[in-house]
């Protein structure tokens, strides 16, 4: 659907949160390494790796550290030379303990093989299998958020084909600029990846989707993608969850996920700005996934900006590089201010989902007092699933989870659009994600008895 | 952490900056251009009773939260001014203080706190009181000072018909439209504002710019006012097409009344009117034929008000027939 | 006037001894027959539907009553060996008198024993704090104290304590019904004998962390020390996951190993007698 500018996007729900956009215009900068990086072996979606080193060892960077655990599962690369100090249960940014491997940095010693130099390699050796299996070993994941391992995303099940590749250059949360300051000054290297990807998946329509806001990337990639074949920019409206995949496959192709499906059965396949230069650097490069673009960003921060760190750098260490932790610091937050979650300390480490860490005033992070709701339907209105959101909210109050999954509150995608609007300041998601977690215990006793 | 501790809390961690408060604030500004206009036409005593209904409105609340019922006030989020404001505006100048207060009270202990407060009432409390008023001192309710004159009088002003009771009582008797016509005010009257009637309700084109305002701040969606007014106009025309001489012109009928009013402001209330655009538009148009037919058919000159109390009754049901499609639901599913 | 009198009281007359013969005939027809002694069964039942029995409300707990052949399976919390004597004695068979149990909290991580390292801010559940962090302490196993069991509770036997943010038993409320058990998200709350004179003595601790760690962030935490094991004469304690778990079953109440705990996790609940740990350390709240 074509609203006012003309420009596409995902037909119904959304919102606009202000852009603060702080770091748009400063430039990747190289973060050394810390001293001792902590690396969780679940940095993905999906069974845990298993450490494969003990204390005590001497790794090298680019190393294997854990190995991937079945299929949905990948491997872990050390991202420091040194040596393994600890392997133990550690804070991350899930809010638990986790497995980790901590390890102790002693100067800079790359794995034998992998390419560091700044020379584009535009030229695809390897099949489309072998790009999977290589992926897999590099330890690629998607690195949107969701962390799905990518070698997953990139076989399709059994019978079904995908005919397009979209990528995800949208960026809608507030504050975050990785992707934005990528696409600037990684674009050749991003439209190889994005060949390497179109490649394995045998496709030959690639689109990647943008929002207006970023009109100097937009520019940026179009002129680099006029004449590579198969590969399209797309202008997408300033919208509020327009990352999201089914909404990004909606507002791009116009074609909807059915419920409880995944974006494969439309024929899609949605891969992230962040992905496509990952894999352009595991496959042209040899080199594993052990560092991304971090936006650390906060009004009162004194030099917002994006980093390219190693996985496993700590949160702090990166706060204080980017000007110390603020005196009115009320939240810290990993990820976008949407969808991120807050953090219980700051002393927990960089993954490879980690997009953002943002850091709010005490004054903007404290939620105002719960209001009835007025029945003003904005949460309706703006929920980009067509959902009721004060209806699941009153349904699990009430305790009554059956009707709340009859009302599809499996389907809601967690966006937060609604809690956003509610001018009575209702927990709506709160309560919805409250619904989801009993629904799900009950569905896995019935799957029990 | 050295200083404070951090806060945590789920996503999604910033906020619209609207509030129920602010809502309430835009109503209140919107509603502004037509209070002063009517201070203009009926003098001070337009003021007394809009002063006199929010504050009793607001008084009530905070004493019967927190006396009564023993809970935490919650005037400050400003439904109680509202409310107030919007049965003052239902009311004619010349009303005794007394009644004022009575319907206040009705209208916030009755209508609004026996349901649980704002957000659960499922009838509109300024008019539950406004009708409960009307009911109980039809003589009081009916009688209104003439616009302009007697500006500065306080209760015994000259009063007159409204032009919707002038042709009430002109058509049982069998008098011509084409007469009827020359005893009511013109179009243009009637569009700025200058006849008899309730506080709130003369001036169309105020009450419109206070729509627009509505509108633009997102406060109200377009559907309820359109439809409402758009099957009034339809349906009044179409009668008015059968017989021209029986029945008053469709334009008539849209610029009498509390049409705008009601279109604007009393109908599309949030907590008594359905959530979904289609829900909304059936829902004006069944307030819009429902205040045709009271007005034609019925016993009262005017319908709005009923009209729109017994489709709020309605409102539950509209919320169920109009449910938002869902994502990815597949028709065969 | 006298006939719209009449005319009016015929018409209601008839009416209603047609309505009448019709349900008759209705109910005739679709009439279910059960079994009178559900109802029976159903009678002597508390009533209260809290499902401590397993069964969805008292009516289906009577139904598989009826239907049963023994009553080894079967039993009703809430009535407790009174309520199931009563049944039996509908049903004519034989009843094992069974322990009466009460639920203890597992954890004694005060506000005193366990500071609050941040700050949570939204909707006041344990479901929803368990599933997004450790919470508001660093114990990511302990009690969140929002009153999920509270809010569960049927019998209103459970409350927040206000002091220490635990959630306090009423041992003259409280029924076993398990509603609270299953409703932790941290799986803290246990079902326990009452034991004699309603004295009991149970390890308020759940934490599995290595001693050290689980010491870091609440000073009563079970460290797995071992020498309640060691002191023990009746093999009731085992130590698993760096945790002492006293076997209701075993334990003769001697309270040996009370005094033996260095952190004071061990409680005993309804002794009249100084509480020597108490005194001793000072640190150390009990609950």
């Amino acid at each position: 659907m074509k609203i006012f500018n003309g420009l596409a996007s995902f037909p119904r729900g959304g919102v606009h949160p202000q852009e603060l956009k702080l770091s748009a215009n400063r430039p990747i900068e190289f973060l050394s390494p810390p001293r001792i990086v902590t690396i969780p072996v679940s940095q993905h979606f999906g069974a845990p790796a298993k450490p494969i080193v003990k204390v005590g060892d001497k790794v090298k960077i680019g190393q294997v550290i854990a190995e991937a655990n079945g299929f949905v599962s990948t491997h872990i690369h050390a991202t420091v030379s040194g040596t393994v100090t600890k392997i133990e249960m550690c804070m991350d940014m899930s809010g638990y303990k986790r497995l980790a491997i901590i390890l102790n940095a002693e100067g800079e010693e790359w794995l034998e093989g992998i390419d560091l130099s700044r020379t584009l390699k535009a030229e695809i050796i390897l099949t489309g299998p072998q790009i999977i299996k290589k992926v897999q070993q590099d330890g690629l994941v998607g690195l949107g958020g969701a962390t799905f391992p990518l070698h997953v995303k990139l076989s399709p099940p059994q019978g079904k084909h995908a005919d397009v590749l979209l990528i995800n250059g949208v960026e809608c949360e507030p504050y975050l600029t990785a992707d934005h300051r990528l696409m600037l000054e990684k674009g050749p290297e991003i439209i190889v990846g994005i060949q390497i990807l179109m490649k394995a998946l045998n496709v030959s329509k690639a689109m990647i989707g943008i929002e207006a806001n970023k009109t100097d990337a937009i520019d940026h990639l179009s002129k680099l993608t006029k004449d590579t074949p198969g590969i399209k920019v797309v202008t997408l409206k300033v919208k509020y969850p327009q990352g999201a995949e089914k909404q990004l496959i909606e507002a791009i192709i116009k074609r909807q996920v059915p419920i409880g499906g995944l974006p494969i059965d439309v024929g899609c396949v949605v891969q992230n700005i962040g992905t496509a230069f990952a894999v352009y650097e595991s496959i042209q490069k040899n080199k594993p996934l052990v560092e991304r673009v971090v936006t650390v960003a906060g009004e009162s921060l004194n030099r917002s900006s994006n980093f390219l760190v190693r996985i496993g750098t700590p949160v702090s260490y990166l706060i204080e590089v980017a000007g110390g932790l603020p005196e009115d610091t009320g939240k810290i937050i990993g990820g976008g201010p949407m969808m991120g979650k807050a953090l219980n300390t700051p002393e927990v480490p960089v993954v490879k989902g980690t997009s953002g860490i943002l850091v709010l005033p005490r004054m903007y992070a404290k939620r105002d007092p719960v209001l009835p709701c007025i029945r003003c339907a904005r949460c309706v209105s703006h929920c980009p699933l067509g959902l009721e959101p004060y209806l699941l909210m009153n349904l699990v109050e009430k305790g009554m989870s059956e009707e709340a999954d009859r009302e599809a509150i499996m389907n809601c995608c967690e966006c937060g659009s609604c809690a956003y609007v509610c001018p009575a300041k209702r927990p709506l998601l709160d309560s919805i994600r409250l619904g989801k977690s009993f629904i799900a215990q009950q569905r896995k006793e019935k799957a029990k008895t | 952490m050295n200083h404070q501790k951090l806060i945590v809390s789920l996503s999604p961690h910033v906020y619209a900056p609207a509030s129920v408060r602010c809502i309430m604030m835009d109503v209140l500004i919107a509603l502004t251009p037509a209070l002063l206009w009517s201070i203009y036409v009926f003098g001070i005593n337009a003021l007394r009773v809009t002063l006199l209904g929010v504050a009793s409105c607001v008084v009530f609340e905070y004493l019967l939260q927190r006396y009564v019922l023993k809970i935490q006030p919650t005037v400050d989020d400003g439904s109680a001014a509202v409310t107030g404001l919007l049965l003052a505006f239902n009311l004619p100048s010349n009303i005794p203080s007394w009644m004022i207060i009575l319907g206040c009270f009705f209208a916030i202990a009755v209508a609004k706190l026996t349901f649980g407060g704002l957000g659960n009432n499922p009838f509109n409390p300024a008019l539950v009181g406004r009708v409960f008023l009307f009911v109980s001192f039809p003589v009081a309710m009916t009688s209104w000072p003439i616009p302009l004159t007697n500006r500065f009088q306080f209760i015994d002003a000259m009063t007159q018909a409204t032009p919707l009771s002038i042709v009430k009582e002109g058509l049982k008797n069998r008098i011509p439209v084409v007469d009827l016509m020359a005893k009511i005010p013109n179009y243009f009257d009637l569009f700025i504002g200058n006849r008899a009637g309730c506080i709130g309700e003369i001036s169309v084109l105020l009450l419109f710019l206070g729509g627009l305002y509505l509108l633009y701040r997102k406060v109200i969606s377009w559907q309820i006012p359109v439809s409402m007014i758009g099957a009034i106009f339809a349906f009044s025309g179409i009668l008015w097409m059968i017989d021209p001489s029986a029945y008053m012109t469709p334009l008539f009928q849209i610029l009498t009344g509390g049409v705008f009013l009601g279109a604007i402001f009393m109908a599309t209330d949030m907590v008594t009117s359905p959530m979904m655009p289609w829900g909304m538009i059936i829902f004006g148009a069944f307030i819009g034929i429902l205040t045709v037919i009271i007005r034609v058919f019925g016993a009262y000159p005017e319908g709005v008000s009923f009209a729109i109390l017994i489709m709020n009754a309605f409102v539950p049901l509209i919320d169920k027939l109009t449910k938002p499609r869902k994502y990815g639901k597949v028709k065969n599913v | 006037m006298m006939y719209t009198v009449f005319t009016s009281i015929v018409l209601l007359s008839v009416t209603g001894i047609l309505s009448g013969v019709i349900l008759f005939f209705v109910a005739k027809k679709f009439q279910i027959t059960e079994d009178p002694r559900i109802d029976a069964v159903e009678s002597v039942l508390p009533g209260v539907n809290c499902g401590g029995c397993g069964y969805p409300g008292c009516r289906k707990f009577a139904e598989a009553c009826v239907r049963a052949q023994d009553f080894d399976k079967l039993f009703c919390p809430v009535g407790g060996n009174k309520g199931m004597v009563e049944v039996s004695k509908i049903l004519g068979l034989e009843v094992a008198e069974k322990e009466v149990k009460i639920a203890v909290v597992r954890c004694n991580g005060s506000l005193k024993n366990r500071p609050r390292i941040n700050e949570y801010d939204g909707q006041a559940r344990c479901k929803i704090v368990h599933n997004l962090y450790t919470g508001e302490t660093g114990c990511s196993f302990g009690c969140l104290g929002l009153g999920d069991c509270v809010r569960v509770c049927k019998f209103g036997a459970i409350e927040i304590d206000e002091q220490t943010q635990l959630p306090m038993i009423d041992e003259e409320k409280c029924t076993s019904c398990g509603a609270c058990v299953k409703a932790c998200p941290r799986f803290l709350i246990e079902l326990r004998y009452r034991g004699k004179n309603h004295q009991r003595i149970f390890v308020a601790c759940s934490n599995p962390e290595k001693g050290n760690i689980a010491r870091k962030n609440c000073s009563a935490a079970c460290i797995g020390c071992g020498k309640c094991f060691k002191v023990c004469s009746f093999d009731a304690i085992k130590i698993g996951e760096n945790l002492a778990y006293i076997n209701y079953k075993k334990c003769t109440l001697c309270r040996k190993c009370v005094n033996e705990c260095p952190t004071g996790a061990i409680h005993e609940i309804n002794f009249n007698l100084v509480r020597s740990r108490q005194a001793q350390n000072p640190n150390v709240s009990i609950v």
